[in-house]
């Protein structure tokens, strides 16, 4: 089953985290990268730009109108995806966990195009 | 000249002949695996350019030898270039007489590197990667589109599963006699596995995943041919052959699937059903019952109704008590209770479906709700289908069977 791990951090907290804790949760996160791909559980990660440089793009009056920044008030905002391919939900939730220091973590499943007749 | 797909069709048959060579050879069943595939690509650019050798395993086996002998000594490198040129020579001058001598061997040794490619120790993705590269001939670049994963992905799985058979302390041998049918039990469900992952892919756009039923039953018939008395194995191709053989109605030209009740039956392959059933006859007739030829009984009771009205259900519900008294299962379950709504009316069906509710397997799955839907549609419960189908579909990470799912539901609306 393929997943995305979308990991959301608030910029704020990670700027004050000192610079030992900091290295230390971007250690964790290299040596996960390491063990999946090791396993074969590896697809893809994106690591995403500081939410200062997104635009949201929504329609207003029927136009599609361009704001500066993240979409939504939450401090949180998405930093990292990954994607991977792993045998279960527990799996993907139990890599997920490793990656939770000063983070908030979700997990999604991917549609797939096979699909059984009923 | 010799066209592509009769060269690939000739290696995968060679591969597992070629492997068991190498390994009886030099042991090492990983670096084998290894040389085999590099043996298996050169053959694949030069055999269609320059023509099939003469004695196509000889040369399989002598080049892959090298490559073994390459890797043993780690001068790759400098033997690759002259493997070049090697390779570009005429076959007779290459192949040292006795390459072929091995050759009665052959039956045995694809048997053996089925169970070793199903290992026990192997996780079932791991199991399937492996056996289609290693049995099945398949390029790591095939085996990584068929599962539509990177290719650095799926040689890092191949990779891994050898090393977990190599610490396992696999040999490349039989099981021993009292481990066999639990070993061979495995095999056949990495082979229906691999059917699955491609019947479930034949109505999308993904077609190299699709080729995996064609892969599949070929593993199984080859199977059938070493192992002609097991009813299990039989019964194995034969319920592939019956499944396979509705294909070709199972979903429509946009990819929309259509459900058994509703297929045009004449577009059914009738040659692959008749097959299957004369299999399934044969082994009902004299082997130990067992939970494939059940399966593929119950599949072939489908496909001989000329319409979907004409379907024995008696007949397929007794299948089921059996099949669930021999191998008992949420999903028996679940296909029981259509079985038995069929036979005694919805509401036993429904009541049935109630027992799977309790079980964590089960519980809140999109196929139980789907179920669920179905037999309340038939008992005329509208609202609470609807509802069952919409749940049914929120769950599925499949895009086809949500969207027959919101399909179902919303022809129930008010």
């Amino acid at each position: 089953m393929k997943y995305v791990v979308l990991i959301y951090s608030n910029p704020a907290t990670w700027r004050a985290l000192p610079a030992e804790e900091a290295d230390r949760v971007i250690t964790v996160h290299n040596d996960l990268i390491d063990e999946l791909t090791a396993s074969g559980e590896f697809l893809s990660i994106y690591r995403l730009a500081d939410a200062t440089n997104a635009r949201t793009v929504a329609l207003r009056d029927g136009v599609p109108a361009v704001t500066d920044g993240p979409f939504g008030e939450s401090k949180e905002v998405l930093a990292s995806l990954w994607e991977i391919d792993v045998e279960t939900m527990e799996r993907a939730v139990e890599i997920a966990s490793a990656l939770t220091p000063h983070a908030t973590v979700e997990v999604r499943a991917l549609m797939d195009a096979a699909g059984m007749e009923m | 000249m010799s066209g592509a797909g009769e060269v690939e069709g000739l290696l995968r048959e060679l591969a597992p002949q070629v492997l068991g060579v190498l390994v009886r050879r030099y042991g090492q069943f990983d670096l084998c695996e290894d040389a085999v595939q590099e043996a298996l690509l050169a053959a694949a650019v030069q055999w269609p350019a320059d023509g099939v050798p003469e004695r196509p395993r000889g040369w399989l086996v002598t080049v892959a030898s090298r490559r073994m002998t390459d890797q043993v000594r780690g001068e790759s490198a400098r033997r690759r270039r002259e493997e070049a040129v090697a390779a570009a020579s005429p076959a007779d001058e290459l192949v040292a007489p006795g390459a072929d001598a091995d050759l009665p061997a052959a039956a045995d040794d694809t048997l053996t590197l089925l169970f070793l490619c199903c290992h026990p120790a192997l996780s079932p993705p791991s199991q399937v990667a492996l056996t289609l590269r290693a049995v099945g001939g398949l390029t790591t670049a095939q085996v990584a589109r068929a599962f539509l994963v990177p290719e650095a992905t799926m040689a890092q799985r191949i990779s891994r599963a050898k090393q977990t058979i190599k610490a396992a302390g696999a040999r490349f041998a039989m099981p021993p006699p009292t481990e066999r049918a639990e070993r061979l039990r495995v095999v056949l469900q990495v082979l229906y596995l691999i059917f699955n992952e491609g019947y479930t892919a034949s109505s999308g756009p993904d077609l190299q995943r699709a080729h995996l039923t064609t892969e599949a039953i070929r593993l199984a018939r080859e199977l059938h041919r070493l192992l002609p008395g097991d009813g299990e194995v039989a019964g194995l191709l034969a319920l592939l052959l019956l499944t396979d053989a509705r294909r070709p109605a199972r979903s429509r030209p946009d990819g929309s699937l259509v459900p058994l009740a509703e297929q045009d039956r004449s577009r059914w392959d009738a040659a692959a059903i008749a097959e299957g059933v004369a299999l399934i006859t044969s082994a009902l007739a004299r082997a130990p019952i067992g939970p494939y030829q059940l399966q593929a009984a119950i599949a072939a009771v489908h496909d001989e109704a000329a319409r979907a009205d004409d379907t024995d259900w008696r007949q397929i519900l007794v299948l089921y008590e059996l099949l669930a008294q021999v191998a008992p299962s949420p999903v028996v379950t679940l296909n029981h209770a259509v079985a038995l709504a069929m036979v005694r009316g919805p509401q036993a069906g429904l009541e049935l479906l109630a027992t799977l509710d309790s079980d964590g397997r089960m519980a809140g799955t999109h196929r139980l709700e789907a179920v669920r839907a179905h037999l309340l549609e038939l008992a005329g419960d509208t609202a609470a289908a609807r509802e069952r189908y919409r749940a049914a579909a929120r769950r599925t990470t499949s895009l086809p069977e949500q969207r027959y799912l919101e399909g179902r539901a919303a022809r129930l609306e008010p």
